[in-house]
């Protein structure tokens, strides 16, 4: 103890230390929060009575806990044939998406090709060009094919928009295997097809699903597209867009809540294949 | 019947010339090891007998099949990989068995193979689990297992010992020796360590930029190095070289390191008579010197800078004029730093080497000898 008391230089740096580390997790716990609340607000007032969703302040509760905002919303015209035209268009997209990107993704993770790099940034640029550049001519070239107004037309433009993202994860889930498994199969009596059929796919289905998944949910969620391309079949998020503006509190509520559980879900369930996308370790 | 013959097979990588016009042959049975430093081209080279790396040019021969442009499947090779790379979703039996499966092996037959080899590797118990639940030598245990299940007629290694712990490398390193000799496999090992390369090769193949420098027994290459190359990297410590002035008196051959005369065995005399008033490098080991507390005849006096005490032996660091020499001792010979002692050199003992290309004169000394 005596030592303590004469030693300022150390208690200082202690003092120093506890104030830096205290500083982080203040402004961990303050983004934590700013992402968070409105998650909590919207899941609240979604089952909250139709008075406690007007009162304010806002309650920090669903009590009492009621279903009749969530009944009023799906009971809104459009609602359920919005969500089969979203869960259609996301399923489309996924096929499409992850049965381009599969081998896209293996051939650079695999192969050293002339290109590759150009090839890899090609990839990233196609995110890079402004989509609302894009949407006016696309949306005149569809309407000139007939394809305007379609599920398959959203679903097209879908795959476009999550190819590059889904190509980048499924590349980084093949380059998690190590070339040697194949090697090794070759040796022991496997041609390529073979080795890639009974130990690269068995290794890297998990990773493929999550990043079909991971597809799943940025179509679900993607509303400009899907607004500029359709009128009467709406997918979900362009349909409660487009009503927002004239539509009541619950109406936003609910349809928030809605649209979050499904990405909640999936995101959950895939996030450490996520995280693996950006090299960290996770077992 | 499964002898390994490569004929200048070349690869290179770009620019980069990875085995360069490298021959060799592995006999039936024998147990041979590329040795050298990394980026040698050992590995490429194993790679070709593989067929995972397919040669620019050469010819790999297995038996008197050329394998040259042959997959690895039609080979009828086994491999143990550095990484193991031992299927991850896969239980070990399963592992062991998938070369088998391949080969479409009846069920009882396979299942036979599998628990002999699991057996011989001591690892049967373990049959059911799956890699991750293992540590990484009996990881190790499996690769090896899964390698000898299929009973291939060529056995190839790629530094298998080298992500396990020292203890555990000394441990595997007889078990595996014990085990290829007992296969009778034609065995191509890879390694980096010249420990490793000694104790397991029936002779060794000691490469350095894509070359071939040397092909030999291990008890050749290490008393016999075909360059200096070969003689600073094979051996703990590596051999000592002192620069030397060769001169002829009447006749007779001396080489003078400093004041002091190195008298050449008669073997030598004459070719070292054609470097009179040249300079030369004599080669020595450091068990191979005599180490004295007192002067004595034709023993050359010399300051001690570092004592090593190893246990089994002293190692001593000596400075003799501009060069610095290691000397192993007993370990009762007392030395202590910046004192003097006075070495003696066997002249049977030492290796002469020219100084501008490097290489051993007569290095086929041994069997001159013998």
């Amino acid at each position: 103890m005596t030592t303590r008391a004469l030693d300022p230089v150390q208690r200082r740096a202690i003092r120093q230390r506890q104030l830096r580390r205290a500083g982080v997790y203040a402004l961990a716990i303050l983004i934590a929060l700013w992402i968070l609340l409105p998650i909590w607000l919207i899941g609240t007032m979604a089952f909250s009575t139709r008075d406690d969703v007007y009162s304010f302040p806002k309650q920090i509760a669903p009590i009492p806990f009621t279903t009749d905002t969530m009944q009023f919303f799906i009971d809104q015209p459009g609602i359920i044939d919005g969500t089969r035209n979203s869960i259609l268009v996301a399923m489309i997209t996924l096929a499409m998406s992850t049965t381009i990107a599969a081998p896209a993704g293996y051939a650079i993770s695999r192969y050293f090709f002339v290109g590759r790099d150009a090839f890899r940034l090609g990839i990233l640029a196609v995110r890079a060009f402004p989509i609302v550049i894009l949407a006016v001519p696309l949306a005149v070239t569809f309407i000139e094919w007939g394809m305007f107004d379609k599920v398959y037309s959203v679903a097209l433009m879908h795959t476009a928009l999550t190819l590059p993202t889904t190509i980048l994860v499924v590349s980084s889930v093949f380059a998690s295997v190590p070339r040697e498994f194949e090697e090794a199969a070759k040796v022991f009596g496997c041609n390529a097809y073979q080795a890639f059929m009974r130990v690269v796919l068995p290794l890297v289905m998990p990773g493929i699903a999550a990043s079909a998944i991971f597809t799943f949910v940025m179509s679900w969620n993607e509303v400009f597209a899907a607004t500029l391309l359709t009128i009467r079949n709406r997918t979900l998020p362009a349909l409660i867009l487009y009503q927002l503006n004239k539509s009541s509190l619950q109406f936003q509520y609910a349809g928030g809540f809605f649209m979050l559980v499904p990405s909640l879900i999936f995101i959950f369930f895939i996030r450490r294949y996520l995280f693996n996308m950006w090299g960290q370790i996770t077992k | 019947m499964a002898e390994i013959r490569v004929e200048k097979a070349v690869k290179t990588f770009g620019k980069v010339v990875a085995v360069d016009n490298a021959s060799l042959t592995v006999h039936e049975h024998e147990f041979v090891v590329l040795l050298g430093p990394s980026g040698c081209g050992k590995t490429t080279l194993l790679r070709a007998i593989a067929g995972l790396g397919m040669v620019d040019s050469g010819r790999i021969m297995i038996g008197s099949r050329d394998v040259t442009y042959l997959p690895p499947k039609d080979r009828n090779i086994s491999m143990v990989f550095q990484s193991y790379a031992i299927f991850p979703h896969m239980r070990v039996f399963d592992n062991i068995a998938f070369g088998l499966k391949m080969k479409r092996m009846p069920k009882d037959d396979i299942k036979r193979r599998v628990q002999a080899a699991a057996e011989l590797l001591h690892i049967e118990n373990f049959l059911d689990r799956y890699p991750s639940q293992m540590s990484g030598g009996q990881r190790q245990r499996v690769a090896v297992a899964r390698a000898i299940a299929v009973h291939a007629e060529v056995l190839l290694m790629d530094e298998p010992l080298s992500n396990l712990d020292a203890l555990l490398r000394l441990e595997m390193r007889a078990e595996l020796k014990r085990l290829l000799a007992e296969l009778k496999a034609t065995t191509v090992y890879v390694t980096h360590d010249q420990i490793e390369a000694l104790s397991m090769g029936d002779r060794i193949a000691v490469m350095r930029d894509g070359k071939i420098l040397q092909f030999d027994s291990p008890t050749t290459v290490y008393d016999m190095p075909a360059d200096r190359f070969v003689a600073g990297f094979i051996g703990t410590p590596p051999m000592n070289f002192l620069e030397g002035q060769v001169r002829r008196q009447n006749g007779a051959v001396s080489v003078y390191i400093g004041d002091y005369a190195l008298k050449p065995i008669p073997e030598m005399v004459e070719a070292l008579a054609r470097y009179d008033g040249q300079p030369i490098v004599a080669g020595i080991r450091a068990e191979n010197m005599e180490a004295l507390s007192q002067p004595a005849e034709d023993a050359l006096k010399v300051t001690v800078l570092v004592v090593e005490p190893l246990g089994s032996q002293n190692l001593l660091t000596i400075r003799i004029g501009s060069d610095i020499i290691k000397v192993s001792t007993h370990p009762d010979f007392r030395a202590v730093p910046d004192q003097p002692i006075w070495i003696r050199f066997p002249s049977d003992k030492i290796r002469w080497i020219d100084r501008d290309s490097g290489k051993t004169l007569i290095p086929d000394l041994g069997a001159l000898m013998s």
